[in-house]
């Protein structure tokens, strides 16, 4: 059923159908319209949660590790700072394969402080072993979420997820979200049965320590399990798909990239302003499409290779940098189509939630067209 | 491999001969049974108890990190509550992990009112990463980052009051306990994981390597920490103390002595002064908890 919902309330919303039996949460803004909408269905009987108000952050990830590591499907959310503390939990929780889902209403990292958004948080936790979608809009945060669950919690992959969204582009921004029913979330994403967990009945040691014996193979079937992950995506998308009409399938999804010279590659919520800027240049005569990164943990390379190998050129855009290095996408993206001899530009912009608007990026395409790329967009040299 | 005993927390594992810790671990399980989620902080335990692919848990055994292990036991409540499950959780935590890095968690997880309990093995300093201060380090105690030198008497700071906090925190019960008198450590534990809510209890458990005496005497020196009251064993309910050890005191020196992290304070001489900064604290302690035993002796005259 469509509702004309904030982005936070239709999360919370898909949250709540995907029936979790543990929510530890602290409030950081702009996540908290989640957790609040999420306590408040559960103080009204709504949802029937255990809630836990943890202390910090790094308590809530730490609540959801023991929680599900004792068999309960297990939510929480967080942004920015708080992800940063939760650093140390984040590998933990993948290292001992516990499929935990966490919204992240990703937000610029201090200093200075900023409340706005891009995607430095989450990108930063890149190699921390979880997947990481990201969404365009919050129709696409809200499926993402029974996705999340659906791929997490399959036996060959068994690894936790980020649901990534822009804070208050879409957390707080009023669209129309086609809502699934609670029957219908149940009939895609039946109740969380763990592999193993703690229990009396069957006693087992979670999160001993390695020697030097076996850490690398701990590691190694991680990564064995990320690559699984693309499969366990693919076709949990397409089921939705087939289910519900709208095909998450695929890790990367091409617009208008047909005879395209000059691509593209965003992710999150600037690829609908992109659309928007392929359509006009397109009218305009310009060969413009765009390549939508939805999947960025396991990384989709070869789908990337396969979009793009007839193209001219790549922009990459990236809300993030690896400071003294590049936009991590563009670097991952270089990584991709290491051997072709296609120029990837990066630019990085909008970071503390600076504005990217169509104008720009048609800008953008017209820098990459002269080969001008790798540099920061949209400086306001006269403050620096 | 070692055979398997009919101990819930078996034989075979990794700790030094004498190991105060090790008792400890095999106290708790006795105390609580099968039916018992135990949840690790990273420490001397978690690593002589755990080395992949062996175990020396006979029960569910979670380790996660240094300072989260009330937070881990705060979500496994929730989980078992959902799910309608009984069996008891019990956090375990070193003073460092407990007295220091952990203290937020702890904390968060005692005023949110779990039913768990929490308990510490204390060795006053970080024994896992060789011997450094924390916490719960007592006054003068050379460690390797509070070292006795040309000038300094070790340890500068007393020890923290952390089983006063965790009763200020509203818990039903608090306790101190000694692995020196094991049938009162599992007691306590019982009486603990029986009382709903937070529940805490620290155990002094003497570290033959990190103080520095012979593994054999462990319990001699757990006993005399007591009997010197430098440590008090009591039992605290609702924030009121009920129950107390009482001892006839004997003077600080003889605990101190036996122990390589008091040295300096004997050799090249006695430091009289310090001692006497010692004989204090146990003095202050003897007070506040009353735990000098009284002699019986003649009544006084009655004056007509």
């Amino acid at each position: 059923m469509l509702e004309i919902t904030e982005g936070s309330h239709a999360v919370a919303k898909a949250v709540k159908m995907s029936r979790p039996q543990v929510i530890a949460a602290y409030p950081i803004t702009p996540q908290t319209h989640i957790v609040e909408t999420l306590a408040d269905m559960v103080a009204d009987c709504e949802l029937d949660a255990e809630y836990i108000t943890v202390e910090s952050e790094f308590s809530a990830l730490s609540a959801c590790l023991g929680a599900s590591a004792a068999g309960s499907r297990t939510y929480s959310a967080t942004t920015s700072q708080g992800l940063a503390l939760m650093f140390e939990v984040c590998f933990n929780v993948s290292g001992m394969r516990l499929p935990i889902i966490m919204t992240i209403a990703n937000r610029a990292l201090g200093a200075p402080l900023s409340i706005w958004n891009d995607q430095q948080d989450s990108i930063s936790l890149r190699d921390c072993g979880w997947l990481q979608f990201y969404a365009e809009d919050n129709q696409e945060a809200t499926d993402l979420h029974y996705i999340a669950y659906k791929v997490a919690e399959n036996p060959d992959v068994l690894l936790p997820a980020f649901v990534c969204f822009d804070g208050f582009i879409l957390s707080h921004t009023y669209e129309p979200v086609d809502m699934l029913s609670q029957g219908d979330v149940d009939r895609y994403l039946p109740p969380y049965k763990p592999v193993q967990r703690l229990d009396a009945a069957d006693p087992i040691s979670f999160g001993m320590y390695a020697t030097p014996e076996y850490y690398l193979e701990f590691r190694y079937e991680h990564d064995q399990a990320m690559k699984r992950a693309k499969n366990a995506i693919h076709k949990a998308g397409k089921e939705f798909g087939e289910m519900f009409g709208r095909d998450y399938s695929a890790l990367v999804e091409g617009y208008r990239l047909e005879d395209a010279d000059t691509a593209i590659i965003a992710m999150g919520s600037i690829c609908g302003t992109v659309k928007d800027a392929v359509d006009e240049m397109r009218t305009a005569g310009k060969k413009v499409g765009l390549l939508k990164i939805r999947c960025f943990r396991p990384f989709p390379a070869e789908e990337i290779r396969d979009a793009l190998s007839q193209v001219k050129r790549i922009a990459v855009l990236d809300k993030n940098i690896s400071v003294g290095a590049k936009g991590a996408v563009a670097i991952e993206v270089k990584d991709a189509l290491y051997g072709k001899t296609i120029p990837v530009l990066g630019y990085i912009l909008g970071l503390g939630g600076r504005d990217v608007r169509i104008s720009d990026v048609k800008k953008i395409v017209s820098l990459a067209e002269d080969g001008k790329g790798d540099q920061f967009y949209g400086l306001r040299t006269e403050v620096l | 491999m070692a055979e398997a005993s009919c101990e819930l927390f078996d034989c075979g594992h990794r700790a030094c001969g004498g190991c105060g810790a090790a008792l400890v671990s095999r106290l708790i399980l006795k105390a609580t049974g099968k039916d018992t989620i135990i949840v690790s902080a990273t420490g001397c335990m978690e690593v002589f108890t755990t080395p992949y692919p062996e175990t020396a848990w006979k029960v569910p055994w979670i380790h996660s990190l240094f300072e989260n292990n009330s937070a881990v036991a705060s979500g496994i409540c929730a989980s078992l509550k959902k799910q309608g499950r009984t069996e008891k959780v019990v956090a375990i935590g070193g003073d460092g992990s407990t007295f220091d890095i952990g203290m937020l968690c702890l904390s968060g997880a005692f005023e949110r009112g779990h039913d768990f309990t929490y308990i510490c093995y204390d060795n006053e300093a970080y024994m896992n990463t060789g011997i450094q201060r924390s916490g719960a380090t007592p006054y003068d105690a050379s460690t390797t980052t509070s070292p006795a030198g040309k000038c300094s008497k070790g340890n500068s700071r007393p020890k923290k009051d952390l089983p006063q906090i965790l009763a200020a925190h509203g818990a039903p019960y608090v306790a101190t306990a000694s692995i020196a008198y094991p049938s009162d450590v599992v007691k306590k534990i019982e009486k603990a994981i029986n009382t709903p809510g937070p529940c805490y209890v620290q155990i002094h458990a003497p570290c033959c390597t990190g103080w520095g005496f012979e593994g054999e005497k462990t319990l001699a020196i757990g006993k005399l920490a007591i009997e010197t009251g430098l440590w008090v064993n009591f039992e605290m309910e609702d924030g009121v103390v009920t129950r107390v050890k009482k001892v006839v005191r004997k003077p600080v020196e003889t605990y101190l002595k036996e122990q390589k992290r008091f040295r300096h304070l004997f050799k090249p001489k006695v430091n009289a002064e310090e001692i006497a900064k010692i004989q204090a604290i146990a003095d202050k302690n003897a007070v506040k908890y009353g735990t000098d035993l009284k002699l019986k002796s003649k009544p006084d005259p009655v004056i007509p």
